[in-house]
């Protein structure tokens, strides 16, 4: 085979790692706890444990390998895993507060740094089990460190269960009141989804859905810097250019992805499942999504033209991520977390991104209200409304939405809450003062929309 | 190596240009029996640049051993050297 790479592709691979944080955000291996069903919860965590830290025992050092052979940092290794209401329905416990120490452990002993699928999907209804679990995530988030929780509440063949709506306002409130030492960090762990997809490798609403094989490899790339690079490269370029440069890009960063998937299925020898195209941003400078948008012109990321510039960015992605994979899938779009995100943090502290702003890009990008930090003392019917509202947009535009909403516990607008990592921090954004809680009381379930009937 | 084909990777030397960068990197390649395929070089920004193919196929060293040798040397001449599997670039710049 002739070397057939020139020297400025080399170059141009080596300034997107070195330069513009481009890396594999993380590769996520799903596995199937269908069989760990027990009536004896000690049995059923006894068998969870095992069967985690013997399918994943290598993830971490393939990790490690690839990492360092192809020098392409791989930022996080992390576990997805059936939803535990589903493997915990059959134990007589009264909660699954133990299960998530289980997984804890389990992620602890393979050194992954988050395991999701403390999760529930009750879009319709709930049994027995999603009802333990739901009431066991406040106890869970707080008593344990990697694990992340998700609830599924609304479909668009569904509809919204509104009961389950109301419910997960509370949850969120005492899972924040139990973590209040660290300013709420638990509801940093825990999304409430609408559409939520089952293949998604990034945490905290990753789990290993139920059409899913026993075991996984799903991989999220990441590259906001890199594609910022682009668009400031051409401050003039019309858009229908800027679309094509960012597709190019996109394409590139994907298939670092799909090298790094396959490479990694293959060591590990379990099957590849999809490349997640999603942009997910860090609180480092430079990598984020907020000064892609501001680099396509706006003074500042909230400002009239925000949603179609994260639209056209959105599709743009997708499109050049498309041709790179075989296998695309998870939530595939832009990511708009705001603590995780150095640039709308500036624009959240500039005053000109809101929470309604917000809410109007979610209808166009990939997930929706992300790490958002609220008041402490917001109701838990106006999160739920909150929810509600997400809920509302994944159903009726056919696309998943989620909300990761921190009340911080003491804290009011004007402060700002730190939480670390890549989970960054955050000023406390107003939420509307006028109340919503005759609504949430209603209860019920909102009817799926004419568009889910198209059998 | 646990890599299918190709046992070949690309060497990057970053740094201010003097004497003696390539006779010090092509040293430690020869010490462990890495064969030089090809080197080319450029000043890119008054910077020294330049790409190595290397062939590992018969390397005495496992690649991360090389590997970390290599950005030893790096550190000891005062340039940056990084070295990845030729995969890399084949797959992103390919189809």
């Amino acid at each position: 085979m002739p070397i057939s790479i020139t020297t400025d592709e080399i170059l141009e691979t080596i300034r997107m790692v070195e330069a513009e944080n481009l890396d594999i955000r993380t590769i996520t291996m799903g596995i199937s706890l269908r069989d760990c069903a027990h009536p004896d919860i000690k049995v059923t965590c006894q068998k969870i444990y095992d069967k985690i830290t013997q399918k994943a025992e290598n993830l971490v050092k393939v990790g490690e390998q690839i990492e360092s052979e192809y020098g392409i940092p791989i930022i996080n290794k992390r576990i997805s895993v059936t939803p535990i209401a589903i493997v915990a329905e059959a134990c007589e416990a009264e909660n699954y507060v133990d299960i998530a120490f289980s997984l804890d452990q389990a992620a602890k002993e393979v050194g992954v740094n988050f395991i999701g699928g403390f999760s529930a999907l009750v879009h319709k209804g709930m049994t027995k089990g999603d009802e333990k679990l739901i009431y066991s995530i406040p106890e869970s988030l707080a008593q344990t460190e990697r694990v992340c929780s998700s609830v599924n509440v609304a479909s668009t063949k569904a509809g919204i269960n509104m009961d389950a709506v109301k419910i997960m306002g509370q949850i969120i409130k005492r899972t924040a009141e139990l973590t209040k030492e660290h300013d709420g960090l638990g509801c940093a762990k825990l999304v409430v989804f609408c559409n939520v997809p089952e293949d998604n490798p990034f945490m905290a609403g990753a789990f290993h859905g139920v059409g899913e094989p026993e075991t996984v490899i799903n991989v999220g790339v990441s590259g906001p810097g890199v594609v910022l690079n682009v668009v400031r490269k051409n401050p003039d370029a019309p858009f229908g250019v800027l679309a094509s440069k960012i597709k190019e890009t996109a394409f590139k960063i994907t298939r670092m992805g799909e090298l790094v998937g396959k490479e990694a299925a293959k060591r590990l020898n379990i099957p590849f499942g999809i490349v997640d195209l999603s942009l997910a941003p860090t609180p480092a400078i430079g990598d984020s999504v907020a000064d892609i948008l501001e680099a396509m012109g706006l003074e500042k990321c909230g400002t009239h033209g925000t949603t179609a510039a994260l639209a056209m960015l959105n599709d743009a992605v997708k499109k050049g991520g498309a041709m790179a994979s075989s296998y695309v899938g998870g939530l595939s779009g832009a990511f708009i977390p705001v603590s995780e995100d150095a640039g709308m943090i500036n624009a959240v502290e500039a005053g000109a991104l809101d929470i309604n702003k917000l809410e109007a890009m979610t209808c166009v990008c990939s997930v929706g209200l992300d790490m958002i930090a609220v008041p402490g003392d917001t109701s838990a019917e106006t999160i739920s409304a909150i929810i509600a509202d997400e809920a509302a947009i994944g159903m009726i535009n056919k696309k998943t939405t989620a909300v990761r909403i921190i009340p911080v516990p003491g804290k009011n607008v004007g402060e700002t809450v730190v939480f670390g990592g890549l989970l960054g921090y955050a000023p406390i954004m107003p939420v509307s003062r006028f109340g919503s809680e005759k609504f949430i009381n209603r209860g019920g379930r909102i009817p799926a929309p004419i568009h889910a009937l198209n059998n | 190596m646990q890599n299918k084909g190709s046992s070949r990777i690309v060497v990057t030397v970053v740094g201010k240009d003097k004497v003696g960068i390539i006779a010090g990197v092509a040293n430690v390649l020869a010490e462990y029996n890495a064969n030089i395929l090809d080197i080319s070089q450029t000043i890119l920004q008054e910077f020294f640049t330049m790409i190595m193919i290397v062939d590992i196929g018969q390397c005495t060293v496992d690649f991360n051993v090389l590997k970390e040798k290599l950005i030893t040397k790096g550190e000891e001449i005062g340039v940056k050297i990084s070295a990845q599997h030729e995969d890399v670039f084949q797959f992103m710049h390919r189809i």
